[in-house]
């Protein structure tokens, strides 16, 4: 198929970017999103241009690396996938599609759709842990059961892969579903629940200091999360941080 | 130079633990004015770099992903080993140690393994302390299940997700390092050379990939955790940017490169789809606990699915060949990986593979969906004759399984997996060559470290499934911890290592100079061109299948191609900036070198062992055919050229096993 | 507890609060209105009696005034920190594919809602006060010594342009219900077994009140 991209090209953090046009044929639907700009780049280095900058690494949907903003969408228009997992065949031949970086001004862009979201990285380091050393002379990993129900719950919540879609999709660019999503995990298990006024005291703490908006509960953020985080992990980030206010 | 290995003396059940009884050790007040640089953030990176800071030791830990939480071990899906015997089904740590030994095809140490079976149960004590979400069962305990080539229970994980799970938890014990100053994180830097100072390894030169500054680190020990090397053949299951470069120089600056032919080749992938294709999709194996493997018996069924005139749901059983079942019927559809790629490969060969291009063979689930349906059916008191509601019962338990991979397939094949069989077929996963190291972790260069994929020790010629987690976070958390302190106990005096050094002189220029040479030689092809040609000779002449003809073939064409690479590859944009293809260039540069290594290791390999296959040597049925004279460890040294390296031989003494034939019939 | 209202999330529980509070209010006001539809008597006493004791007029009269401000100066701060955190908007952002156009337009069906709030004062709150606190006629009676309630009711709704202004203005409450009802819950983290009940209770209720006032409005209108 022939398609339109209109992408936003950007030299660096420090000067102002804007969307460029390019055409692309010979695109096939098998082939997945990036491997359409993968295209794209091979024949811009060909043509002595720049290649388009865009993140990615794994290309199996885990690593959380891939951060496209697709015709108004984080992660384009299918659900439950990142871009790498986005395949051309959920387009039609002649399609206008939109590239944009994931923007927020908590992830300030590095260069054409890169951005940094170390921001994510700094509210994990204020909190995203439980306080036990490595030193393998813990108890025995069977010593507390913990309900069925609460470990898959956890595991839900710790399926998040950081990528920054709810803040991309969110209009208020809040990451209370990435935040939510740790503090659930780590509240819904007992060996969490120790450190659990501190720790979401402390990531709240962060989160807003890194200058994300305020949820306003649209839920965006919910419905183009790849992993399907659900909005649950920010009603009980809600309860955690209002029960630990009032614990001082 | 002899290769010493430094296994300590004494029954193999008790090394370890004398070996810890008599190391030095650096007390607390001391730690705090020693630097280790841990290259790599993935299970075996960042466990080390956690448990280091930890200690109390000053950690600068580097890597080329924009957080460590992207580092590739979290793709990993089954699931890890630990004997812990949690189902009364006879594991031990004995027997995960005689597993791994065999599985490896009596290629790998036999200290080093058994140290690694002997930790393997902390491993999931630790984890669960650090609130990783393991399955459970619904009495509250941990849940397990089996994988290829073993006859017990003894992985644990979180659904297809686990190396995920446990590379969250590894990250996040860094991050409490982090918040306490305790690891300096260097994010979307890559390491481009290892600087050694009086014989010794003192510190790094990383290039910054946003500012493209180049930087100079030291310190008195540099630890890799940096994976493995298989995308040298373009088309493999790691991650984009997972590359060979910092044991690539590590190699270059001196440190042996153990085994560089042994690849594992993983049978359950999704078929590539055409040329544009840029990597390949991986599901777990642990499908192959419900999945039944087969192609058709008939050569007419076989080309009607391939015209689209059949569907596989409508060959009747009496027409299908299980292939895995019929020639081994201990281990059916849980032989391991090599085993049941090769099968694969078998039946491909002979025109049976069921796609277009031919190279693809059916997962079935139709039978397990059946027997769990019928199961549920039975406990809820329902109709077990209602076929709709046996395999909507049935579907749902899968689901719950194996939801997220089903859901990968789909997305990527357009095919739903629960009504049609999944079409896989074998590609390039984990290497198990890597950097030579001694029992302590330690490479022939003292205070360079090797741990996880980046070092060669644990898994011989062939890894077992769920062991790769195992041993990263064993290196990381458990091991290196503690052998890198008898180094560093010499090291207390030393104070702060300088770097304005004339070794770190030499080593940036050397760094910058291939820099230059890349941004200035405005060639005619990409960087994506040359590592897709390498790509194809790898695959082609090094793949699954090699033979001597082929091998020496890819020497002389790899050292082609990388001549042609440098003098005509094209690298848009400038050093100093943001530029992936500069990035990739360095990687894809130094690719071109280790092929060639990678081509004469297997060349000079006389015999077929697990993930090696030399179809000259294999038995009347097809089997690998591993002969006694091999039974070493071949330890490259760098003479200039890759194809002039010199072989240094580790002999493998095997007292607690008897070395047989590998067998699972 | 200190400085609760400097946090994120702290902010967004409060507005829920005083949400839950003007929610409570819309009840209790459409009660006594709705009065008005079957009996002027009663909705006479009723009106009297929420007019004089000084428990309502001291005490909850404020609270709400309060609540309505802060609500808003709340929700204007949230809009502007939120704005900021996101500086360079998106060229093409397909906000439809995974929200309600209710939940991302809360400040204008806020604005709106103040701006006929300002209209209400003007026709019924700054009476109330002129003729109760600054002539001091605290008897709730016209000069032929009946009730004056229902009587000023039925005249405000003569004009078709008011009672057009009130019918658009209970269609953007309307909206701002819609999202902001279940929203509430959300924000003070009720998110359970009981949800999915409570966000259709919450859409019956956004349609059902407004609804109410636009009838009592043209009930008064054709009726008097």
């Amino acid at each position: 198929m022939k398609l339109t991209l209109k992408i936003w090209r950007q030299k660096n953090a420090d000067t102002k970017g804007k969307l460029v046009d390019y055409q692309i044929d010979g695109i096939e639907g098998d082939m997945s999103f990036l491997e359409m700009l993968d295209v794209l780049n091979e024949q811009l280095i060909n043509k002595g241009e720049e290649p388009v900058a865009f993140d990615h690494d794994c290309r199996e949907g885990i690593c959380g690396t891939c951060s496209l903003y697709i015709n108004g969408e984080a992660h384009g228009p299918d659900r439950l996938i990142t871009t790498c997992q986005l395949h051309m065949r959920m387009f039609n031949d002649g399609d206008t599609i939109h590239i944009e970086p994931f923007r927020a001004t908590a992830f300030p862009v590095i260069k054409d759709l890169v951005v940094d979201r170390s921001s994510f990285d700094r509210i994990q380091h204020a909190g995203g842990f439980i306080s036990v050393n490595t030193s393998g002379n813990t108890i025995d990993a069977n010593a507390i059961p913990v309900n069925k129900h609460d470990a898959d719950t956890a595991f839900e919540s710790a399926t998040c892969i950081g990528c920054g879609a709810c803040v991309a999709s969110c209009k208020n660019s809040s990451a209370m579903l990435f935040v939510g999503a740790k503090v659930s995990q780590f509240a819904l298990l007992p060996q969490g629940k120790i450190e659990a006024t501190e720790r979401v005291l402390n990531m709240v703490k962060q989160m807003d200091e890194e200058g994300f908006g305020n949820c306003t509960n649209t839920g965006a953020c919910e419905v183009e999360c790849p992993k399907g985080i659900s909005l649950e992990n920010i009603a009980r980030l809600n309860r955690e941080y209002l029960a630990a206010e009032l614990k001082g | 130079m002899a290769l010493d290995s430094k296994i300590p003396e004494g029954p193999l059940a008790d090394k370890w633990t004398n070996y810890k009884n008599n190391i030095n050790l650096v007390n607390p007040a001391n730690k705090r004015n020693i630097d280790v640089i841990v290259v790599g953030t993935g299970l075996a990176g960042g466990s080390a770099a956690a448990t280091l800071a930890e200690l109390g030791y000053n950690v600068k830990a580097f890597c080329f992903q924009d957080s460590p939480r992207r580092a590739h071990s979290i793709a990993a899906q089954g699931g890890i080993n630990a004997a812990k015997n949690y189902q009364g089904d006879g594991d031990s740590t004995y027997r995960l140690f005689y597993d791994t030994v065999k599985g490896g095809d009596y290629r790998s140490r036999e200290a080093n393994v058994y140290r690694l079976a002997e930790v393997s149960a902390n491993i999931i004590d630790q984890c669960v302390a650090q609130g990783v979400p393991f399955a459970r069962e619904y009495g509250g305990l941990l849940d397990n299940r089996s994988f290829g080539g073993v006859l017990v229970s003894r992985t644990f994980y979180a659904a297809g997700q686990t190396g995920q799970q446990l590379l969250l938890g590894a990250y996040s014990a860094m991050n409490r390092q982090i918040g306490r100053g305790k690891i300096k994180m260097y994010n979307r830097h890559e390491m481009l050379d290892v600087v050694v100072v009086d014989g010794k390894a003192r510190g790094i030169i990383a290039r910054n990939l946003v500012t493209g500054e180049i930087e100079r680190h030291s310190a008195h020990a540099v630890v890799l955790g940096t994976g493995g090397y298989g995308n040298v053949f373009f088309l493999s299951t790691n991650a984009m940017g997972s590359n060979v470069t910092a044991a690539w120089k590590a190699h270059k600056r001196g440190a042996f490169f153990a085994n560089p032919c042994y690849t594992q080749i993983h049978p359950t992938c999704i078929p590539v789809s055409g040329d544009h294709q840029s990597k390949l999709t991986l599901m777990s194996e642990s499908l192959r606990n419900d999945g039944r493997i087969w192609v058709p018996k008939n050569m007419e069924d076989v080309l009607a699915i391939r015209e689209g005139k059949l569907k596989p749901t409508a060959i009747p059983e009496e027409n299908r060949d299980y292939y895995l079942e019929r020639r081994y019927p201990a281990f059916g559809n849980l032989v391991p990986r090599d085993v049941a790629s090769r099968a694969a490969k078998e039946r491909c060969d002979a025109g049976y593979g069921v796609n277009k291009t031919g190279e693809a063979v059916y997962l079935d689930f139709a039978s397990a969906i059946e027997r769990y349906g019928k199961e549920q059916a039975t406990v809820r008191h329902l109709d077990v004759d209602d076929k709709a509601l046996v395999k909507k019962l049935g579907q749902e338990v899968i689901r719950e399984k194996y939801g997220n991979l089903f859901q990968m397939y789909e997305k990527i094949v357009d095919q739903n997996p629960y009504e049609m069989p999944m079409m896989i077929y074998p590609a390039v996963h984990y290497t198990m060559g890597g950097l030579w190291v001694d029992y302590n972790l330690m490479t022939n260069v003292p205070g360079l470290y090797s741990i996880g994929e980046a070092n060669f020790s644990d898994h011989g010629a062939n890894r077992l499934g769920a062991s790769a987690l195992m041993q990263g976070l064993a290196d990381g958390y458990f091991v290196l911890p503690y052998t890198i302190g008898d180094y560093l106990s010499k090291d207390i005096r030393t104070g702060k290592i300088p770097t304005n050094t004339p070794e770190f002189d030499q080593a940036e220029n050397n760094v910058k100079d291939s820099l230059d040479h890349l941004i200035n030689n405005k060639g005619t092809h990409s960087v994506d061109h040359f590592h897709k040609r390498l790509g194809k000779i790898m695959w082609n002449k090094c793949g699954m299948a090699r033979n001597a003809q082929g091998l020496q073939e890819a020497i002389v064409e790899i050292a082609e191609l990388r001549k042609e690479f440098w003098r005509d590859v094209r690298v848009p944009g400038t050093q100093n900036e943001y530029n992936e293809e500069l990035a990739k260039a360095m990687r894809v540069a130094d690719y071109l070198e280790l092929g060639e290594l990678f081509a004469k290791d297997a060349l000079h390999r006389e015999e077929s062992a697990g993930g090696h296959f030399r179809e000259e040597y294999q038995t009347e049925e097809g089997e690998a055919l591993r002969r006694p004279e091999f039974q070493y460890v071949a330890a490259w040294e760098f003479k200039g050229e890759p194809k002039e390296a010199i072989l240094h031989k580790e002999e493998l003494k095997y007292e607690n096993i008897e070395v047989k034939e590998r067998s699972y019939k | 507890m200190s400085g609760i209202l400097n946090s994120s999330i702290g902010r967004k529980f409060a507005m829920a609060l005083s949400a839950f509070f003007l929610m409570i209010f819309l009840v209790q006001h459409f009660a006594i209105n709705i009065l008005s539809v079957f009996s002027a008597d009663t909705f006479n006493e009723a009106s009297h009696f929420m007019g004089t004791f000084w428990v309502v007029q001291y005490i909850f009269q404020p609270i709400l005034i309060l609540g309505v401000i802060f609500h808003f100066v709340m929700g204007m701060i949230l809009e502007i920190r939120n704005r900021n955190a996101r500086k360079i908007a998106y060229v093409k952002n397909n906000g439809n594919a995974n929200s309600t156009w209710m939940s991302r337009n809360m400040i204008w069906t806020g604005g709106v809602i103040l701006l006929f709030l300002g209209l209400h004062f003007y026709d019924f709150w700054l009476p109330e006060i002129n003729t109760k606190f600054i002539e001091g006629d605290m008897s709730g009676t016209l000069a032929n010594g009946e009730y004056r309630y229902f009587e000023e009711l039925q005249h405000k709704f003569v004009d078709v342009w008011r009672v057009a202004l009130y019918c658009l203005a209970f269609v953007f409450l309307a909206l701002h219900l819609l999202h902001g009802f279940s929203s509430a819950f959300q924000s003070v983290g009720a998110n359970n077994k009981y949800t999915r009940g409570l966000r259709g209770f919450g859409k019956a209720y956004a349609i059902i009140i407004p609804l109410g006032f636009i009838f009592i409005a043209l009930y008064h209108h054709f009726n008097h």
